[in-house]
């Protein structure tokens, strides 16, 4: 079948939806979803969204973008920061007016309060900078978007999975989608496409990221000749439970929680001395990882797997019911134990991309290093690299990112398509889509998709995880391409079409195995640490040869690497320091 | 411990009617329902249908009968279900959804009820500050119905809609409550006759089974009771 638009948008997260809201207004704009749209991730954010708002105590929004950069270890484009900084707190605003609830102070504003490397004055000391509404921030915004979706007719074509992207040249012409409940291949001829598909943290073995977190979006493009940007960047969140990966939100460390080791001592005194436990969250997993690789875990073996203390029994019952309840009930439920009495095992979990689709700060998918935008195509949040997170994103920014972005790139999106015409597609162009699905549902299955899944899951996390060094890398780039041709004999076990959720994973691992290369070799290229990027082998920073974004071409079964310049204009990098 | 989940299963491409099938899995007591079903998925028979993504209790895609209770499987550990070793854990759709696959639903119904009670915020005047003022204590008013999920479980144990399919339910009603008790709001007007139809409030007889089910914690007998009020009261 094949469907018109002037805008469709697939992914229906914060990003997507805003960026829904702002287009529909001013084209024919449809949402396409693998999942219903209030079961996307952004539900999962917890602690908060930053704005300078200065509610409880002094903030500008200059300290917030040099907190940014800083952050981001100096790869952040500065311009773009400084439109993330300024923007949100109208961002903040206009989420309240359309209903979120907010915290509030006792004056009855919107609350704020203290975030990992979020400090006043460029870094004087901590500051209360992160609206909130108690630990379930994201869900509150997921909910709010989607309720304005609902006033406003937005029209959704829910459990849809893209396949494909079918452009021309320069010039984006549509997707290629297959529909869940009946396996129908539907064409979907648009004028503008916005990928807004989140993350793609389900490469980790350890991950905060839901199921559905498999970066279709990047790897649709990736596949289609567009280059990843920064994908070497992947933040490791200090905090998720031991063992399951679930995220506690470093909220709980900005109302007083304190990370200890084996012996209770608050080991961030020897790394961050400024900070302390709100130092950014490349620092807190290193830290992490080194005391429990010095043996100073909780069971103080040295294992990767050992452990420490989040002590949140110095809160309060009251503030962790009234601020923090869905940690408190995430303890109890997967743990047996309550926070307010029992300190919380965690340990690093793979939690979000800073790298992605390549956009300029209106959204539009840049194709080279440069600048030539791609006409039609735009990619807004954790898909997408703008870049305002840079080499390490701050907590809170992510959230912000998507409604600044998705707005912006949504707005620019209604004055795009007024002046070009409709693409004409043909049932033709779904068939280098049906040629691949093909291959995944006819003939006899060799390997299954589960261990191929596992064992990729098993050597990101071990090879490209928090510490890299050369070797490994090397071993893990061969290991992915191994598990790449056994990806090749993988076929379904599943073949009918209603609901074919089989088909529908060997897809994401597809996506998965992709973007696992892609983020092998970017990693093994970059010789510097930086941010999440540590390397072993290479433990400085090297603004002299390294202070540049990677791009990364997928070309069948190499990726090929090119560069392009950081936006230093407000600061110049120093020597990074909490 | 080894356990057997009988799960019930339905293929429209195949099947005449739902039946139920057994899979032994080998796992462990701290683990979550929804690990056991991706083992089946991953490793045993990937035809399996059930829809899953955030997998700690937040997302709200596999809420399901377990055991006869509705729940995320997700936020269901194996040893708060079964005993031991060699117990069987009987895992089905929800229910009054027509199922479209395994334990996938067709959630239109459920959704269409959510979209008629106009879960958004509804005030046209101008803000008049930066953000509108609301104090803490108005905040709580509501603050336990922002959690909902729309997960359907409450739905889903609802006895009232077994008798009338046409109950607006636990989940649509509780959300109307969000918005009539926002002190920010001003939809109440426009809300209400959805709320007082015959089908809306009132069938509701107070079984508490959807408080009893909700994931998420939240009071909604009380919640629909409290509507129910605001309608008497004419708000």
């Amino acid at each position: 079948m094949i469907h018109q638009f002037d805008t469709i948008i697939i992914g229906s997260g914060g990003s997507g939806l805003y960026a829904a809201l702002e287009a529909s207004q001013r084209s024919k704009t449809a949402v396409l979803s693998k999942l219903y749209p209030i079961r996307s991730h952004t539900g999962a954010a917890q602690g908060g969204i930053s704005a300078a708002l200065g509610n409880v105590e002094e903030d500008r929004a200059e300290w917030h973008a040099f907190d940014t950069v800083k952050g981001g270890d100096y790869l952040v484009d500065q311009k773009a920061a400084e439109i993330l900084a300024e923007e949100a707190i109208q961002a903040v605003y206009d989420l309240e007016n359309r209903g979120l609830p907010f915290n509030r102070t006792p004056e009855g504003r919107i609350d704020q309060r203290r975030f990992g490397g979020h400090t006043k004055n460029f870094g004087e000391a901590p500051v209360r900078r992160a609206c909130y509404a108690a630990d379930r921030t994201g869900h509150m915004i997921l909910q709010t978007l989607y309720q304005q979706c609902i006033k406003n007719k937005v029209a959704f074509y829910d459990e849809f999975q893209v396949i494909d992207l079918v452009k021309e040249g320069n010039i984006c012409r549509g997707v290629v989608a297959i529909e869940l409940a009946t396996g129908e291949i539907h064409i979907f001829g648009a004028k503008a496409v916005l990928f807004a598909t989140g993350g793609f943290g389900r490469m980790f073995k350890i991950t905060s990221n839901a199921y559905a977190n498999t970066g279709d979006g990047p790897a649709v493009c990736a596949r289609r000749g567009i280059p990843l940007q920064d994908m070497e960047f992947f933040q490791f969140h200090p905090t998720g439970i031991k063992g399951l990966g679930i995220l506690i939100s470093e909220a709980v460390r900005g109302e007083g929680g304190i990370l200890r080791n084996k012996e209770g001592d608050r080991f961030m005194e020897n790394y961050s001395p400024t900070l302390l436990d709100l130092a950014p969250r490349d620092i807190v997993a290193r830290s992490l990882v080194t005391e429990v690789r010095a043996g100073r875990g909780i069971r103080g073996d040295g294992r990767i797997d050992d452990y420490v203390h989040l002590d949140a029994t110095g809160i309060g019952k009251e503030t962790l019911l009234a601020k923090l309840p869905d940690i408190t009930g995430f303890c109890q439920t997967y743990l047996g134990i309550d926070p307010a009495d029992t300190p919380i095992p965690v340990l690093p979990t793979a939690h979000y991309a800073m790298g992605g689709i390549p956009t300029d700060i209106n959204g539009q998918v840049v194709a080279d290093g440069n600048g030539t935008v791609v006409q039609g195509l735009y990619a807004v949040g954790e898909c997408a690299c703008v870049s305002v997170h840079g080499a390490n994103r701050l907590g809170t920014n992510s959230l912000l990112d998507l409604v600044v972005f998705g707005r912006r790139a949504g707005r620019h999106i209604g004055g795009y398509v007024k002046d070009v015409d409709a693409p004409r597609l043909s049932d033709a162009d779904a068939d280098p889509a049906r040629e691949w699905l093909k291959k995944l549902t006819e003939g006899p299955s060799e390997h299954h998709g589960g261990h191929i899944t596992d064992e990729m899951q098993t050597l990101m996390m071990e090879k490209v995880g928090i510490y890299r060094n050369e070797q490994e890398m090397e071993e893990a780039e061969s290991q992915v391409q191994e598990l790449r041709q056994r990806y090749r004999q993988v076929r379904v076990q599943d073949n009918s079409s209603c609901f074919n959720t089989d088909l529908l994973e060997i897809i994401e691992l597809g996506n998965l195995l992709d973007l696992s290369l892609i983020t092998a070799v970017s990693a093994r290229n970059r010789k510097e640490s930086r941010g999440a990027h540590s390397r072993e082998d290479y433990p400085e920073r090297d603004d002299d040869a390294w202070l540049k974004h990677t791009l990364a071409y997928l070309e069948e079964d190499t990726v090929r690497i090119d560069y392009k310049p950081v936006d230093i204009s407000l600061w110049q990098p120093k020597p990074r320091t909490y | 411990m080894k356990i057997t989940l009988k799960i019930q299963r339905f293929n429209p491409d195949s099947d005449e009617a739902p039946h139920y099938q057994e899979y032994e899995v080998e796992i462990d007591g701290n683990a979550r329902l929804l690990d056991a079903l991706m083992q089946i998925k991953r490793f045993q028979d990937g035809s399996l249908g059930f829809r899953k993504s955030c997998a700690h209790g937040v997302c709200g895609s596999d809420a399901m009968r377990i055991n006869g209770k509705d729940a995320l499987a997700c936020k269901t550990l194996i040893k708060d279900i079964v005993g031991g070793s060699g117990e069987t854990i009987t895992v089905e759709p929800l229910r009054y959804l027509p199922v479209q696959r395994d334990l996938i639903v067709d959630q239109a119904d459920f959704f269409t009820k959510y979209r008629a009670v106009k879960p958004y915020l509804i005030n046209d005047e101008p803000v008049a500050e930066k953000e509108r003022i609301q104090s803490q204590e108005e905040r709580l008013a509501f603050d336990d119905t922002t959690n909902c999920i729309l997960c359907a479980s409450c739905y889903s144990a609802c006895p009232v809609l077994s008798e009338n399919p046409a109950f607006l339910g636990p989940a649509a009603i509780s959300q109307a409550f969000r918005f009539l008790a926002d002190s920010r709001d001003r939809g109440a007007a426009e809300r209400m006759p959805v709320l007082n139809e015959h089908d809306g409030v009132w069938p509701c007889q107070n079984h508490f089974e959807c408080t009893r089910a909700c994931p998420r914690s939240i009071l909604i007998t009380k919640r629909i009771n409290q509507t129910k009020k605001m309608i008497e009261q004419g708000k």
